[in-house]
């Protein structure tokens, strides 16, 4: 303030540089602020909820964006596809958290003042106070200001030690700052563990048919996000074969074609490296059971069929010969798929198309699946010959085929020629090309792979919170006061509580107190 | 007993405990209609427009109708405690039915069912700790509404679980949620009452059911307590279990799932609520807003997300998740 008086150049009003930083950070951690960007944080997270996010359904956000040409490159622009990792969102949350922290520090250091210094004196008119009591006795003041100690203490009030103005003051309910504060930091502990997790993790996914060995390397994944400093190396050396997928499938009642049970018979090996590879294992994975390799875990998250075609080409070489895994499209297991037989002579030959598991004609005569059980399951696929594409070096997703290079095979009255196949089919192909055989069907699963490092600590913090939240809603601090004083030859005695939480009625405490002080002190005291 | 009658058990004792839960309201409502007459019957033109406690407390109380309105009272609370348990009921019946047993909350309807009933539930559990009678009409009518708008546009047959959410956790998680929902509610038709009560008294108009309610500084008081109750019950429910079950599920603890996110709103918005409570300028008020905008967008996620949202995982339509790696069209 002296050194503001002395200089003369400034204005009423004008902050220095230093003024205006303690200025901002009175603002920022004040509650009136942290509680706007509370609110803040819960509007951001709505446009989230709304809009579909590339890194919750990239397929829906494709399509959405799409479907809306015009508001695609704004809302890319304010990062509406990605909500949570905007700057806007982060810069939210970061004032929150900083907030947060100018405001836990001084009140730590209030509440390790305040916890070791005395419950402050009774105000000197008790009748002032909103929820107050009294009555009158004969008995002497300084019996019954000995007994309101007891009472008090019994009760576990903290008393004051008596500083001889015959009253006493009491309070109660220390721990509730405590747990106020606890649930404060540990929000920040579940904030570093989230921010660990999604730093040093990562998070992959594979379709892996049954039978096939996966082991832990990067190429092997079909997708794969890792958090930004992850490193490679720190992926284990495990491997694992699902042997054998069980499904059950609803046949009755109103979900007929609904499956379950799912359980892939896996064995695994935590370490698969040569001279050091450690003892196979055996582990039923299911949905809600993931199976923990060391620190990564691998969830069974989604199956479908992999159909198993043989293309013999023209001159009669197997140009394609595996299990192709189609993609379910819907929840009965109508699913898609493509073959690139990039081997084949004269001319490359591609096929796309449908497997229906259960294949019926409805009422209409329109082919339709009934369900994803293998009861009569039909390969339906269109057949075209040309170039692939193949060997321009451009990365090709194996889902889809690039029919820039393509003709679609017709058949001699001009409609486009189809394979529909039952299992064990084989058809020639028009114009000499070769045949196509549909030799069975295996089985395939999805499956997360991840490892989330710091889940722990979020964890953790997250129950602290919740303890820390249960004391600072439910511990009632208090301050009660007793007075006593002869007043027409008797003794008056004033209580008078005063609640401190906002949320407590302190009218049945000062009535029980008041009844303590009346009635017959306990038994264990008479004597 | 067959699954098939248990069903049938189930759907009965909804319809039984619809009727008595809305001859619950009527009886409260002939309760407190008979008080807002009370000025009327005793005739005097001296009675001032917001009299109605005055009246009641006073020496022309007509003693007849006092007792009508206590008898109409008890009836009220009576016929919703059979109501309850004939849910309760409806409830086990639910979950006898489904093959394997299992909680009576895996689909909308069902956790509607669940929801409504721990309002009722809640609400006798706190009606003397808290002195609800207030809320009796208001109750009443809410679960009337939402069990018509269960039957009538959210029933489904019983059915077996779908894959994921055959766990553990669906009893601890879902009834968590559901639980602190019905407190959630509760605690928001104080808020509700609060804001109604308090432009009230600033207008001078205290007439009829308002003028029953207890001061402003009560339904406050009650309506936190409440929400004191539901808050770390729906911590417990979307920020502990919920994460833990996701990750058993779906691989990651937190998916920003529109379900989630919402959970997560609806969690931040009631935060919001207790520090309002707590700072100047906020309180009363604002805080009761506050309250109000939290049950929204609760009943909005549970609503609204299973409805408009296809995206998520919360949607139930589906078995076992099925992602799709690239995009594909025929």
């Amino acid at each position: 303030m002296s050194d503001r008086l002395a200089d003369p150049d400034r204005r009423t009003g004008e902050l220095n540089f230093r003024e205006l930083l303690r200025w901002a950070w009175r603002q920022l951690t004040s509650m009136r602020t942290a509680l706007i960007l509370l609110l803040l944080l819960a509007l951001a997270a709505v446009p989230g909820s709304l809009i579909p996010q590339q890194g919750v359904d990239a397929l829906k956000t494709s399509q959405w964006q799409e479907a809306h040409p015009d508001l695609t490159p704004v809302y890319d622009r304010l990062g509406l596809f990605d909500v949570y990792g905007t700057p806007w969102f982060a810069a939210i949350y970061v004032l929150l958290m900083v907030s947060l922290v100018g405001c836990i520090i001084p009140r730590t250091l209030v509440y390790l003042r305040a916890i070791r210094s005395a419950p402050p004196r009774a105000p000197r008119n008790l009748g002032r106070l909103p929820d107050h009591a009294s009555y009158r006795t004969d008995e002497d003041v300084e019996v019954v200001l000995e007994r309101a100690r007891q009472v008090l203490r019994r009760r576990r009030y903290r008393v004051r030690p008596d500083d001889g103005d015959a009253s006493v003051s009491s309070e109660r309910g220390y721990l509730r700052e405590v747990g106020n504060l606890v649930f404060h930091l540990s929000v920040i502990i579940v904030l570093v563990g989230f921010a660990y997790g999604s730093l040093f993790g990562y998070k992959g996914g594979v379709i892996l048919p049954v039978g096939t060995e996966f082991s832990n390397t990067l190429t092997q994944y079909d997708d794969f996000v890792p958090g930004d400093l992850f490193s490679d190396d720190d992926m284990e050396p495990f491997c694992f074969t699902v042997d054998d997928f069980d499904v059950e499938w609803l046949t009755s009642g109103p979900r007929a074609g609904m499956s379950r049970g799912f359980n892939a018979d896996t064995r695994y090996q935590a370490d698969c490296t040569g001279a050091d590879a450690s003892d196979e294992q055996q582990y039923d994975l299911r949905v809600n059971h993931p199976l923990a390799i060391g620190k990564t875990e691998v969830f069974l998250i989604g199956h479908g069929y992999a159909p198993v075609i043989t293309v013999r080409d023209g001159e009669g070489n197997v140009a394609w010969n595996a299990p192709t895994i189609f993609l379910p499209q819907d929840q009965t297991l109508f699913s898609f798929g493509v073959v690139k037989a990039g081997g084949a002579r004269p001319s490359q030959i591609g096929l796309e198309g449908v497997l229906f598991p259960t294949f019926v004609l409805d009422s209409n005569g329109d082919p339709q699946n009934l369900m994803g059980q293998l009861n009569n399951p039909l390969l339906s696929m269109s057949v075209y010959s040309g170039d692939l594409g193949l060997s321009d070096g451009s990365p090709q997703s194996v889902y889809i085929l690039e029919k820039d290079g393509l003709e679609k095979l017709k058949n001699d009255d001009g409609s486009d020629f189809r394979l529909d196949m039952q299992v064990g089919d084989t058809v020639e192909l028009p114009n000499g090309l070769g045949s196509v055989t549909f030799d069975g069907i295996q089985e395939w699963n999805r499956l997360q792979i991840s490892r989330t490092p710091g889940k722990l600590v979020a964890l953790t913090g997250v129950v602290l919170a919740l303890i820390g939240l249960l004391g600072s809603l439910f511990i009632r601090p208090r301050r009660l006061w007793v007075r006593a004083r002869v007043v027409d030859g008797e003794t008056l005695v004033e209580v008078a509580a005063l609640d401190r939480s906002g949320g407590g009625d302190v009218t049945p405490e000062i009535e029980t107190v008041v009844a303590a002080l009346r009635g017959d002190p306990p038994a264990e005291e008479k004597s | 007993m067959t699954d098939a009658s248990w069903e049938t058990l189930s759907n009965q004792a909804v319809a039984v405990c619809g009727v008595v839960y809305f001859l619950a309201l009527i009886s409260h409502l002939v309760e407190w209609s008979a008080l807002r007459k009370l000025p009327v019957s005793v005739g005097s033109v001296s009675v001032p427009e917001r009299g109605g406690v005055a009246t009641l407390e006073g020496p022309g109380v007509d003693e007849d109708a006092e007792r009508r309105t206590n008898l109409f009272g008890r009836l009220g609370l009576m016929l919703t405690v059979i109501a309850v348990a004939v849910h309760f009921v409806a409830l086990l019946g639910r979950g006898m039915a489904a093959d394997p047993n299992r909680v009576p909350w895996g689909n909308m309807y069902e956790f509607t069912l669940s929801g409504t009933f721990f309002i009722g539930f809640l609400y006798l559990v706190l009606y003397r700790r808290f002195s609800l009678a207030w809320m009796a009409p208001i109750v009443t009518f809410l679960i009337v509404a939402l069990l018509m708008v269960d039957v009538i546009w959210l029933y489904d047959e019983v059915a077996p679980l779908t894959e994921a959410l055959n766990s553990p956790w669906l009893v601890i998680h879902v009834v968590s949620a559901v639980i602190s929902t019905g407190a959630f509610t509760l605690g928001a038709i104080g808020s509700l009452l609060y804001l109604l009560k308090d432009r009230a008294i600033k207008r001078g108009r205290e007439g009829g059911y308002l003028g029953r309610v207890p001061a402003p500084a009560t339904l406050d008081r009650v309506s936190y307590r409440l929400h004191a109750f539901a808050f770390p019950v729906w911590t417990f429910a979307v920020l502990i279990t919920g994460p833990i079950w996701a990750h058993q599920a779906w691989a990651s603890y937190w998916n920003w799932d529109p379900k989630e996110v919402w959970a997560f709103i609806t969690w931040v918005v009631y935060a919001g609520y207790l520090h309002a409570r707590a700072t100047a300028g906020w309180k009363g008020r604002n805080a009761a807003i506050l309250a109000l905008v939290g049950v929204a967008t609760l009943w909005f996620n549970f609503i609204g997300i299973n409805f408009f949202s296809s995206s998520s995982q919360h949607s139930y339509a589906e078995g076992l998740a099925v992602e799709h790696v690239v995009s594909t069209r025929l």
